[in-house]
């Protein structure tokens, strides 16, 4: 499928993770709406929008916590829309949750032990997560809920790591933390990425997003209003897409099926 | 009255009540499953003894090696089965589909056993006995056991919940089983095992109620159902040591009970329960049973 | 309501909103017309059938309020059996000192209702799983505790001292009548309730505990009124036995049984809705006749039903009937019609059940 600014994402094999026209409701609630996404191996792709926009929504139906009403997602080519959750972790889709939900009667080092139970094989274990957090090897006794957000957070991402992902899906890391801690954290990403694991984050901080994402989806209402690389749009954009006004482009709309509909008329409630 | 052989006799007692109440405990622990057949399903491990010990001929202190994984093996069963269907609609439905299953074990004992109480005995004179400690107390072999057994059994669960991987599965998904999911790990797998360790516990409540007195199809509800929950809100619950001291403390209301007046034995132990409930809901040891 | 009505009263018409999507009329008749035929069975019918209703009538007002109790108020008790024991024991103490055991009847009733209060104050603390063993404990404590009293025949029970001796027809006939009597106060008791404030309060509850009392419900007050209700009509389904049986048992008065069959009666017949225990104690007569040569049998066929349909057929044999035809003998909740729509067989927007 060919799309603006996509031309040579196709090159690098097949999506790790396609998205097709993806519809979710809560009961009687739409909470997305034909929404599509292709991630390509290597990439951190990340999707924003406002409070109540679906984002979680989305990241929860791949994980595979919520069954879609319509639509379909294929990981590796393969499709996955029936496979229960702990199926697509062991096939290597691990997210690290919203609010970090870590185990709070177990302590770090258990907490990534459970991590590792079903791991793939692959560069990450238990040795090397505390390789990519030092603090971490004094205090892997500890009770989890004593620990500070930040620390939580790598716990967390520690835990979905010992797993050997290929996908990685990130829900809102920066929630409740520090600017100076998420900064941090997102500093990590790159030895992530390095060890082979592709990247799919959702992210209420734009600017944050804007920094580390290579590839850039705006949701709003349940409906995608912008998709595009970083480099390639203005922060008026962004924000134009995020708040829902005027629809806008990238440039060359093309037929792309991720283009049409969004004029003004259709987008929003 | 002789206080100090009461205490002690409830002491031993308190095992087997404590014995009774840990399946129970666990189900609610990780699951939140409320287990209205629990009591009958001790019953049922008795029966399984007796069939396993009249067919095999295998030593009464044996049996357990045979009726436990037996008992195990039907609790993943119903677990991924029923019990698994009912979770998956509300807790409602898991009270009404255990309750049920009460009683279809029940009637279903009634009608192809019979109503007859059935005992175990211990097929060894030796157990049967008891040694004196002073000249007022005396201590029966078989409650020491079974008070043994209990501890044991404490400590194996406490040893395999904290170090074991299985253990360390359970106790994550009971924490939070979403995230579980998310690290690839089968909740419904693990509420099998927990099922089956507490079935496996009831196979052993069942030998020990056979061998220390006596069963019958009713007995699951009329008394081990109701001495395991009095322990384990006496004792308090997400505590697997409570358990045994609820047990204990309800043992020894027993004991006192019936010295005062035979027909007050099992009285008493409801009334502490009862009066725990009112003063200390949340048990001796911790979080209790309220909402 | 009103809300609604006000916004669209800026368009010309009105919504409507009523209480039920028929006119009540024509089914309300029909109970009426069903309750007079049955008031005169004694004189159509033998004995044997009477006796046989009579069951039936102890049957139909603890299961419709077990219905309350775990459909309505989401309390699943599993020790009813404590107020069906102290209405027999009431009726038999009340009858040792020389009343008439149907004066002692609705007393009975009563008296249920007030022991429920501390009961009540015992066990609502207590969450879903653990209040059911509660009440079973709470149902067992209050067995052993009667059986303390050799005046009211201690372990093995005894039977009424002062039962008119002579006319047996007309006995049965009396004990006849007054079950119908309980039966219908039970019913009647139910739907107004449900039709109440208090009713609105627990569907609010049932379906959102935390949304119902964050909105200003009064959770406890509410499942306590249901509580003692269903007390007092366990009570007098309890007395009633005894009116039938002429002798009080403890174990029988106190058996778990007695959960059993009202439980399964409305699981089967369909739990949360008013016909449901109607229907299901109609099935539990109908397995109970047939098996009755087989001993256990019949529970064992009852609990295994009932299982499967608690599983697979989650609102029982009327919600299937509900969801096909749209039946709803007894209204409680609330329709919507839009402006110009009137009484029709469509379904428009239903907030009932």
């Amino acid at each position: 499928m060919n799309s603006p600014g996509n031309g040579d994402r196709a090159g690098n094999g097949t999506s790790v993770l396609e998205v097709r026209d993806l519809t979710v409701h809560h009961g009687q609630l739409r909470a997305l709406n034909h929404v599509s996404l292709q991630v390509y191996p290597g990439e951190v792709y990340a999707i924003i929008g406002a409070n109540g926009a679906g984002k979680t929504t989305l990241l929860r139906t791949i994980a595979g916590l919520h069954r879609p009403t319509a639509g379909s997602i294929l990981f590796d080519g393969a499709d996955i829309t029936r496979v229960r959750p702990e199926r697509r972790a062991t096939s290597g889709i691990v997210m690290v949750p919203e609010g970090r939900r870590l185990f709070p009667s177990l302590t770090l080092e258990e907490n990534l032990k459970v991590g590792a139970t079903y791991a793939r094989t692959g560069p990450w274990s238990i040795g090397q997560v505390y390789e990519l957090f030092p603090w971490m090897k004094d205090r892997r006794d500890q009770r989890t809920a004593q620990m500070s957000g930040g620390e939580q957070q790598s716990v967390a991402i520690g835990r979905a790591l010992v797993a050997n992902p290929r996908l990685l899906l990130l829900d809102e890391l920066s929630l409740g933390l520090a600017p100076v801690i998420v900064q941090r954290i997102y500093g990590m990403l790159p030895q992530i990425l390095a060890s082979g694991v592709t990247i799919l984050l959702v992210e209420q901080d734009v600017s944050q997003a804007l920094r580390a994402a290579s590839h850039l989806q705006c949701i709003l209402e349940g409906n995608t209003t912008l998709l595009a690389m970083p480099s390639e749009v203005t922060a008026e954009q962004v924000e134009a897409a995020y708040f829902g006004l005027a629809a806008t482009t990238t440039g060359n709309e093309g037929s792309h099926p991720l283009w049409t509909g969004l004029t003004t008329s259709s987008r929003g409630s | 009255m002789d206080w100090v052989n009461d205490i002690i006799q409830g002491i031993m007692t308190g095992g087997l009540y404590a014995l009774f109440a840990c399946g129970l405990s666990l189900m609610f622990g990780v699951m939140n499953v409320v287990n209205l057949a629990h009591g009958d399903l001790a019953v049922v491990g008795g029966y399984v003894a007796l069939g396993v010990i009249a067919v095999t001929h295998v030593p009464v202190l044996a049996s357990f090696l045979i009726v436990v994984p037996i008992m195990a093996a039907l609790g993943y069963l119903v677990q991924r089965t029923l019990i698994q269907a009912a979770l998956n609609r509300s807790v409602l439905t898991t009270l009404l589909v255990t309750f049920g299953l009460s009683v279809v074990i029940e009637n279903a004992l009634l009608q192809f056993v019979n109503a007859d109480s059935h005992s175990i005995g211990t097929g060894n004179a030796i157990i049967s006995g008891s040694f004196k400690v002073s000249s007022a107390i005396q201590i029966g072999y078989l409650p020491l056991i079974i008070l043994g057994v209990a501890v044991v059994v404490l400590l194996g669960l406490q040893y395999f919940l904290s170090s074991t991987k299985y253990g360390r599965l359970i106790r994550a998904v009971a924490d939070d089983r979403e995230a579980a999911q998310m690290s690839g790990v089968s909740y419904r797998h693990v509420f099998g095992v927990a099922a089956a360790i507490a079935f496996g516990t009831l196979g052993l409540a069942g030998i020990a109620q056979g061998m220390y007195s006596q069963f019958a199809p009713t007995t699951g509800t009329t008394t081990i159902l109701l001495f395991a929950f009095a322990a384990v809100v006496i004792g308090g619950l997400g505590s697997l040591w409570g358990t045994l001291l609820g047990g204990i403390v309800l043992g020894i209301a027993d004991q006192i009970g019936s010295q005062i007046n035979s027909a007050y034995d099992p009285l008493a132990g409801f009334v502490i329960f009862l009066v725990v409930l009112v003063l200390r809901p949340q048990g001796l040891t911790g979080r209790g049973a309220q909402s | 309501m009103s809300v609604l009505a006000d916004a669209t009263s800026r368009s010309e018409a009105k919504i409507r909103v009523t209480r039920s999507r028929r006119n009540v009329i024509w089914p309300g008749l029909g109970a009426l017309v069903i309750v007079v035929v049955l008031a005169l069975f004694p004189y159509i019918v033998y004995t044997g059938t009477t006796n046989l209703m009579v069951q039936g009538f102890v049957v139909l007002t603890m299961a419709s309020m077990w219905n309350l109790l775990a459909g309505y108020a989401g309390l699943v008790s599993v020790g009813q059996q404590a107020f069906v024991g102290l209405g027999a024991y009431f009726v038999l103490l009340l009858n040792i000192h020389n009343l008439s055991m149907f004066t002692a009847l609705p007393i009975a009733a009563i008296g249920s209702g007030v022991a429920a209060l501390p009961l009540w104050w015992l066990v609502s603390r207590l969450r879903s799983g653990y209040f059911a063993i509660g009440t079973w404990v709470l149902a067992t404590t209050v067995f052993l505790f009667i059986q303390q009293f050799p005046s009211l025949g201690g372990g093995t029970g005894m039977s009424l001292p002062n039962v008119p001796s002579g006319n047996t027809p007309l006995l049965e006939a009396d004990t006849y009548w007054i079950g119908l009597a309980v039966t219908v106060a039970a019913l009647v008791t139910m739907y107004l309730l449900l039709r109440s404030r208090t009713g609105l309060e627990l569907t609010a509850i049932r379906d959102d505990e935390r949304a119902a009392r964050s909105s200003g419900v009064r959770v406890g007050r509410a499942r306590l009124v249901v509580f003692v209700v269903a007390a007092v009509f366990c009570g007098a389904a309890g007395a009633l036995n005894t009116v039938s049986q002429l002798i009080v048992q403890p174990s029988a008065a106190f058996s778990i049984e007695w959960t059993a069959k009202m439980a399964f009666a409305v699981v089967i017949g369909g739990i949360g809705t008013i016909e449901g225990p109607i229907l299901g104690t109609i099935v539990y007569m109908v397995l109970q006749q047939t098996l009755s040569a087989y001993n256990a049998w019949y529970l064992i066929i009852l609990g295994v039903v009932a299982i499967a349909i608690v599983l697979f057929a989650r609102r029982g044999l009327w919600g299937l009937l509900d969801d096909k035809f749209g039946i709803r003998l007894f209204p409680v909740g609330y329709y919507l019609w839009p402006p110009g729509e009137g009484r029709r067989r469509r379904k428009i927007a239903a907030h009932t059940k």
